[in-house]
């Protein structure tokens, strides 16, 4: 069963209320006209994730659900506490573990499970960066199964996309239905922007003196979150710019612009870390700065996220994460995590290769939805064939229960109909910890799915928190 | 502003400029073909057209010698493997306008992104579209850009790295035009003042869209001095190279004033120098220096010119 976000118990839940009203006398063809606006919105403006290389329209739209998901202010103050408290205990972790690694040393979590991973990276071991901040955007992935049973799905440390969609998605509701905003009392999202930009000179380099020129590196055009990488540079007012627009001399880092050299102290890259700087990590690197990595050491420029941050959220570690909450904050978790058997360990192993028909099975290292086996939903041969797999490398494999993701209801062919949906939120972390009322909600739009990435069929919701 | 912000708007108004050209072109072309044939049918004229365009050589290892109105169109207007098609200028032209969204307005992208996606709903009728349909389709779009720009971009140093790129395509453009004249026709000397020659003189005067601002300008017969005159010298011709290198100049004199003395000027010295140099010329002494001669001349200049705006600008120097 199901936890329906609109229905309780037959009856509609307060938070719904207008909107249920609102459905039910919108037309259907006014609808479909809105629909046809919203898309039309989204292309003019650009807001696409563009895929090359596959022919066809290299720029596609995510589909949009006009149909909000809402959250009151009393669910929302318990998610907000919980995901501070989460991103705080992070990167308490990250600084530990390139620094003197007490919690391996405490045994509260397996050494080789730290320093073997990929993501650890040697080159910034008793680096601490300013602030002593890592992860300077959290992304953390949130399900909900019953009115007050909230689970963290993962952890994204590095540099967590889909911020753009929270913000476009409400500006074009707004402009679409400014009654629904007149009549209701929601919480803004739009000051997103100003405290990025305000967390990220909060972490400006000890060098640097006045106030710190920032910018975003992107790998370029051709990746797929390129509309979102200049939609940021916009709102914040930065230059987006590319490896080769940066170079390093004399223990800086500076940018070319048409009156010469410009100096940066603050970079949000949005590349991963092996392409950060070829002299570092991957020499074949045509993205990065070379000797970037340099400057960063002796602190003439601030990364974020800092190099190494991805060792704090792979599917393995997050395990972990509660006992880093206790560890290092002395607090029992607010949030909880989904249960989850990690297949190194023989017990697990054991009930996870009986049980493969009502788990879900994922790579250490996935994302996007893919390498992944849903029990319930798979055939017989698709688990005996990801049998082998996992036999292959258990230690690359973890497993959970098919959860019962709650359900939003949402526009469909034949009117509405709820749908599964998650919950992205973002929280930023610089001299202060902070976080705006919402974040982006992803909906499986086909029936019955559980699969919510845009990759496999899933679609966007704008999210409401409606204050007191 | 970053360099390579200022380079991709200054390659975007090139472009944007080169496709304008690609497609008057091909109206020349398609005119000809309503007039009556010739012995040796419009090979010449053609030929002429490809020159113009700089073509000739990649057109053939294309085409062969299939020199046809049919195979013309699609170079001109449709072909990838024509850096100077309209398809081609085109898609860079959004392609840099995409990678510096955040240093256009909305209405600009949305200009540019709407040819783009007519252009695709083109590209898929290929062969049922006729050469009017193609040019009415450039000329609406590439006004719509201009107008949106004019009307829209602050007039920061972004606005003059587009601008620039405007006027530099343009005075190399019409040199290039004006230089076929040289290759085609001048060799044969017995058609000179002929009235072949004058109709080779419209044709051109056509291919920058000018026949009609001609008359006004000067009146009575077309005559090779009158037309060099008004493509060359005139100030009021908005194609003429002194219009479109003062444009030019302008442009950097702006980012001159608005950079300082921080920053190295030597394209606009060297653009100020050669439109002085251009000014102290009439064209009795262009042609007496040789047309040819005094046109690679300038079109070396707006080369010399376009590597200072690059040194200056886009090299991001130490």
């Amino acid at each position: 069963m199901y936890y329906n976000e609109m229905l309780d118990g037959g009856q509609v839940r307060a938070p719904y209320a207008m909107l249920s009203d609102w459905v039910e006398t919108m037309p259907s063809e006014i609808r479909q006209m809105k629909q046809a606006e919203a898309e039309a919105l989204f292309r003019r403006i650009g807001i696409t994730f563009a895929v090359y290389g596959e022919g066809g329209d290299p720029d596609r739209l995510i589909p949009f659900d006009m149909m909000p998901r809402v959250f009151l202010q009393s669910e929302w103050r318990k998610l907000e506490r919980g995901i501070k408290q989460r991103a705080r205990a992070l990167n308490a972790f990250l600084r530990d573990v390139y620094g003197r690694g007490e919690i391996v040393r405490a045994g509260r979590i397996p050494a080789q499970l730290v320093y073997q991973n990929e993501a650890y990276e040697k080159a910034v071991v008793g680096i601490v960066p300013p602030r002593g901040v890592f992860s300077h955007i959290v992304g953390i992935d949130i399900v909900r199964t019953g009115r007050d049973e909230f689970f963290v799905l993962e952890d994204n440390c590095r540099t967590p996309s889909g911020v753009s969609y929270m913000l476009e998605n409400r500006e074009i509701m707004m402009r679409m239905f400014p009654g629904l905003f007149r009549n209701n009392r929601i919480e803004p999202v739009d000051q997103y922007s100003e405290l990025l930009r305000r967390t990220l000179a909060s972490v400006a380099p000890a060098k640097c003196e006045g106030a710190p020129t920032i910018v975003i590196l992107t790998p370029g055009h051709f990746n797929s979150a390129y509309y979102e990488h200049s939609f940021l540079a916009n709102l914040m007012g930065v230059e987006l710019v590319e490896g080769s627009d940066l170079f390093v001399d004399g223990g800086f880092v500076y940018m070319r612009t048409t009156q010469g050299p410009k100096r940066v102290d603050v970079i949000y890259r949005r590349i991963d870390d092996p392409f950060l700087d070829p002299l570092c990590f991957r020499k074949d690197s045509m993205l990065g700065v070379p000797g970037l990595m340099d400057v960063y050491r002796s602190g003439g420029v601030s990364i974020a996220s800092a190099p190494g941050a991805g060792v704090a959220d792979d599917k393995a570690v997050y395990t972990f994460v509660p006992e880093m909450i206790r560890f290092y904050l002395g607090e029992e978790p607010l949030l909880q995590n989904v249960q989850t058997w990690t297949l190194w360990k023989d017990d697990d192993y054991k009930y996870v290769m009986e049980n493969l028909a009502d788990l879900v099975v994922k790579e250490v290292h996935g994302s996007g939805g893919y390498g992944m086996l849903i029990g319930p939903k798979a055939t017989k041969a698709e688990i005996e064939d990801f049998a082998l797999r996992i036999k292959a490398n258990p230690g690359n494999y973890i497993a959970q229960p098919t959860l019962a993701l709650s359900t939003s209801p949402t526009f469909v062919e034949e009117g509405v109909a709820p749908r599964h949906v998650d919950l992205r939120p973002y929280c930023l972390c610089g001299d202060r910890v902070e976080l705006v009322p919402g974040g982006l909600t992803r909906v499986a739009l086909r029936e019955g799915s559980l699969v919510v990435n845009s990759s496999q069929g899933g679609g966007v919701k704008d999210t409401w928190v409606l204050s007191e | 502003m970053l360099s390579r912000t200022a380079a991709n708007l200054f390659w975007m108004g090139r472009h944007l400029e080169r496709a304008d050209t690609a497609a008057r072109l091909l109206d020349v072309g398609a005119r000809i073909t309503l007039l009556p044939n010739t012995d040796e049918g419009y090979r010449n004229e053609w030929e002429s057209l490809l020159r113009a365009s700089g073509a000739q050589q990649p057109f053939a290892e294309r085409y062969g010698d299939q020199i046809n109105q049919e195979n013309i169109e699609s170079w001109l207007f449709f072909d990838g493997d024509n850096p100077s098609s309209v398809a081609s200028c085109l898609e860079r032209a959004r392609e840099g306008g995409r990678i510096v969204r955040t240093a256009l307005t909305s209405q600009v992208w949305d200009a540019l992104n709407t040819a783009y996606q007519e252009l695709r709903q083109m590209q898929r009728r290929r062969g049922k579209v006729d050469a009017a349909e193609l040019t009415d389709f450039t000329m609406r779009h590439s006004s719509t850009v201009r107008g949106a720009i004019n009307a829209t971009q602050l007039r920061n140093d972004g606005w003059h790295f587009i601008n620039l790129g405007y006027s530099l395509e343009r005075a190399d453009a019409t040199s290039r035009l004006l230089d076929v004249k040289y290759y085609v026709l001048l060799p044969r000397v017995e058609f000179v003042g002929s009235g072949l020659d004058n109709y080779q003189w419209q044709v051109i005067l056509r291919a920058l869209s000018a026949h009609r601002a001609f008359h006004w300008a000067y009146g009575g017969e077309i005559t090779a001095a009158k037309v060099a005159d008004f493509l060359i010298l005139n100030g009021e011709s908005p194609r003429s190279l002194l219009t479109s290198l003062y444009e030019a100049v302008w442009n950097l004199d702006g980012l001159v004033r608005r950079y300082g003395e921080g920053v190295p000027a030597n394209a606009s010295e060297r653009a100020r120098q050669t439109l002085e140099s251009l000014m102290a010329r009439d064209i009795e002494a262009i042609f007496d220096e040789g047309l040819h001669e005094f046109l690679t001349w300038f079109i070396g200049e707006i080369g010399s010119i376009s590597t200072a705006v690059h040194e200056d600008y886009f090299s991001g120097r130490m």
